[in-house]
């Protein structure tokens, strides 16, 4: 048996050394956030995500959650631990104090929410959504609108969900039907929405839906598609409950992973909705929100990760199987090379992710905070080039660690009742929800280096040199070992930089975007391992030594295990790209 | 009323603890801290009894380093209404703690005091009694139960083989045991307004105790380890070696 612990020890090392808690706090509005505060801060919430979220998420997997009468029912124990989550506040941590939420910055948002989803998966999405929602309607709904809806959903009492996929437009919004037809101060919506997480549940009474619809004289495509509220129960103008809004949840999804989270098939048959912000602009809204939901979702990448990690871990060192390579008697498995090799896989790719993950969320901080526009500016750049990376790359990984973890179990693995299986169905999904991998490898190459031609990527390329002046301080054998190889890294993503910019046949260049996220992906953990690496080489002496020997030995294997697979990907990105597209489409099967 | 909780910081409770090298005690560097968990029951209890209307004020009290104020910030989160760090470096034993316990109350005139009945640390399982000794105050130890009315306090005790009920007259001492509450999770924004609340710093030299220890630890050594069994071929061996080698029988 595995019980989930949050690792606070690695999540304040990343927080402290790494994304600069302390000046985050000096941002204005966010001198709440320090050390005492976010430590007392995350010592609850792993409690409570270890003592309430964790021991329901393999029950909450085997039951599921279940449809009948239009009804959904989640597995047993699930409404009330999301009770006792709402009164605790939870759910008000990021937001603004004017709507009753606590005010915390992304950077401390980050490793609470990494701990929800590393502890249950399937319940985090649930408040995940509301801050979505929240997200949208405080950027572009009208006073009315969020003096009626934001405080309730704040306080948890009433929960949010996101409407945009139809059975014909998943990754391409452009083709959304449903319809809304003015109808005095609101609009009634008719159409039907697919994969609605949370779109129906007993957690609360109200459920908000935010959806994306057409008005009758909206122009075609993207350019005709608006944002709309439309609330489970109408909402009456003092904020009370009325009637039943002609919303209905038709059917759940039966699914890979994620089991405890109701996927709802929704039904909008003349429902009263509001609009969100101007008619046709709706997708723009998502556009804003996206960066923040992707964000997300990676991070739910690096959380399975970890719960991954710390399964097999536990698993490891109790299974006994196997003489030592050296002789003597059975032992845990965790004694064999290969399994260490696995063990250490998972554990330096997830202190990667975590790393980079939790410096982007600082950036945005600082991106949203800062009192200078060109530091909001460049940090807002940083982030944009960054969040494809941490959502293809942290998912894309978190997957394989979930497998390596599943593997480390044998043939136990592939028995449900480890746990270890759910895992990895759970992960499955990340690469897929909020854009998928080769979509975000698209936004990267595309929008992030192509369009701009290359700055904001050679801007990182020199911080990245900058930095190799401070790693060529150290007399460390190890971070020597580390600069040599992120110097390498750094190489292979400033010869794809060139290579994307000049590149003239964009088939040639696409095919290499997956690749290409990869290798951003591992450089960019790299740096934040080496940078872990420095700072803990330097604390050697008056910190906590197991711990800090420890995340150098981490930096180290990532760089002798991970990172020198750059150059190898730089070569797929820059050649590989012909043979792509090479075959006719009769040719790919030879039957 | 006016309720006096104390609070211990210890090496919490899921840690494997681990002894010195040298055998001078327990390994607390880099090691997760906590309240002790018996005297977050207190804390709880108070916290329950000031929602029932029957205390006005909870005081939280600790004694210790400087990293005490992290667990005087839990209990304030928890819904204590202050606190006061009696801080020092010095090892404290039950019986200086029990002192400088006495000078706080007397300095606060609380009409109850809540202590944990032991830390997980030491086990001593001493400074309430001590306290109550010191204040000749009436004390009902290992609560499971209080009822406060009319100046007095219905305790049930959990003693062996039952449960003893005492009315004891307030002022008084009381020990929580683990049953007397389950301990609530404390909300996100009473964490952000437990900072807010006034945390007192006062010295033992200022509140005229000598916290010199008065007994010397002489070594701490981990529990031995289990010995490996061995096989018996027959019942017969095995009543001879319980017979004559283990003497049980």
């Amino acid at each position: 048996m595995s019980v989930y612990a949050a690792p606070l020890k690695d999540m304040k090392f990343v927080l402290h050394e790494l994304a600069g808690l302390s000046e985050v706090a000096k941002l204005p509005g966010y001198g709440e956030a320090t050390r005492d505060t976010v430590d007392a801060i995350l010592e609850e919430a792993a409690r409570f995500a270890a003592e309430v979220l964790d021991p329901l998420n393999q029950p909450g997997d085997h039951e599921g959650s279940t449809l009948a009468n239009g009804r959904v029912r989640t597995p047993k124990g699930f409404r009330e631990a999301y009770l006792k989550f709402a009164d605790s506040g939870w759910v008000s941590l990021p937001f603004e104090p004017d709507w009753g939420g606590q005010g915390l910055p992304k950077l401390v948002a980050t490793p609470v929410d990494e701990m929800w989803t590393s502890a249950n998966m399937s319940f985090s999405l649930c408040p995940l959504l509301t801050q979505g929602a929240v997200h949208a309607l405080s950027l572009r709904g009208s006073e009315a609108l969020k003096k009626l809806f934001i405080p309730k959903m704040v306080a948890g009492e009433w929960t949010g969900t996101m409407n945009l996929t139809e059975p014909q437009a998943g990754s391409d919004l452009a083709l959304v039907k449903t319809r809304a037809v003015r109808e005095g101060d609101h609009y009634r919506i008719s159409g039907q929405k697919i994969f609605i997480t949370y779109g129906e549940h007993d957690f609360t009474d109200q459920i908000v839906h935010l959806v994306l619809a057409r008005t009758p004289d909206a122009p075609e495509g993207v350019k005709g598609i608006s944002l709309f509220v439309v609330p489970k129960i109408v909402v009456k103008p003092d904020g009370s409950l009325g009637e039943q809004n002609a919303v209905r949840c038709v059917s759940i999804e039966h699914k890979l992973g994620i089991h405890a989270s109701p996927t709802a098939v929704m039904a909008y048959d003349n429902a009263v909705g509001y609009l969100v912000g101007e008619e046709n602009r709706g997708l723009e809204t998502m556009f804003i929100m996206m960066n923040a939901a992707r964000f997300g979702v990676g991070l739910e990448g690096v959380a399975i990760a970890e719960r991954a990690f710390q399964r097999a871990l536990a698993f490891a060192k109790e299974r006994l199987q196997g003489r030592d390579l050296v002789g003597g008697k059975t032992v845990p498995i965790i004694r064999h090379p290969d399994v260490r090799r696995m063990l250490m896989l998972m554990k330096s790719q997830t202190e990667a992710m975590r790393a980079l993950a939790y410096v982007v969320a600082a950036s945005l901080d600082f991106a949203h905070r800062s009192p200078d526009p060109d530091m909001q500016k460049r940090y807002q750049a940083f982030v944009d080039l960054m969040i494809p990376v941490v959502k293809g790359w942290s998912t894309e990984t978190g997957i394989e660690i979930a497998s390596l973890g599943l593997q480390i179990h044998g043939g136990m693995g592939f028995i449900e009742e480890t746990g270890a299986a759910q895992h990895l169905r759970d992960a499955r999904i990340t690469t897929i929800y909020e854009g998928t991998t080769g979509i975000q490898a698209n936004d990267l190459l595309g929008r992030k280096i192509a369009r701009e031609g290359g700055a904001t990527a050679r801007e990182w390329l020199r911080a990245l040199k900058a930095f190799d002046g401070e790693l060529a301080r150290s007399g460390n054998p190890h971070v020597k070992a580390v600069r040599s190889a992120l110097e390498q890294g750094a190489k292979a993503v400033s010869d794809c930089v060139d290579f994307i910019v000049a590149e003239k046949n964009p088939h040639v260049a696409f095919a290499g975007a997956v690749p290409f996220l990869k290798l951003m992906g591992i450089v960019a953990g790299g740096w934040q391992m080496a940078r872990a690496a420095l700072a803990a080489e330097k604390r050697l002496n008056s910190g906590d030594r197991p711990f800090l020997e420890a995340k150098i030995a981490s930096a180290r294997f990532f760089a002798d295990q991970v990172l020198v697979q750059a150059p190898a990907l730089r070569d797929t990105v820059v050649n590989g790209g012909s043979a792509v597209m090479a075959l006719s489409e009769d040719q790919f099967l030879a039957a | 009323m006016k309720i006096l909780v104390s609070v211990k910081r210890v090496v919490d409770f899921n840690v494997k603890v681990r002894v010195k090298a040298d055998g001078t005690g327990v390994e607390t560097a880099n090691v997760k801290m906590s309240m002790n968990p018996f005297d977050e029951i207190a804390v709880e209890e108070a916290v329950r009894l000031k929602e029932a209307g029957v205390a006005t004020e909870i005081v939280v009290v600790s004694c210790g380093a400087q990293a005490c104020q992290e667990t005087l910030r839990t209990a304030l989160a928890i819904g204590a209404d202050r606190a006061i760090l009696v801080e020092t470096n010095e090892e404290l034993q039950p019986l200086a703690v029990a002192k400088l316990l006495k000078k706080v109350t007397e300095k606060e005139q609380p009409g109850l005091v809540i202590l944990g009945k032991q830390a997980i640390d030491d086990d001593a399982n001493q400074t309430g009694q001590m306290l109550a000794a010191l204040l000749n105050w009436p004390q009902a130890t290992f609560a499971s139960k209080v009822k406060i009315s009319s100046g007095k306090a219905e305790v049930t005790r959990e003693v062996d083989g039952g449960l003893e009920t005492l009315s004891i007259k307030l002022p008084a001492i009381v020990t929580t045991d683990l049953r007397l509450n389950e301990p609530r999770y404390v909300t996100l924004p009473n964490i952000m307004k437990a900072k807010k609340k006034t945390l007192e710093i006062l010295k033992p030299d200022a509140l005229g105790v000598d916290v010199a220890p008065r007994l010397t630890t002489v070594k701490v050594v981990e529990p031995s380890k289990r010995k490996a069994g061995i096989k018996v071929p027959d019942a017969k061996a095995l009543v001879d070696k319980l017979r004559n080698e283990a003497k049980v029988l």
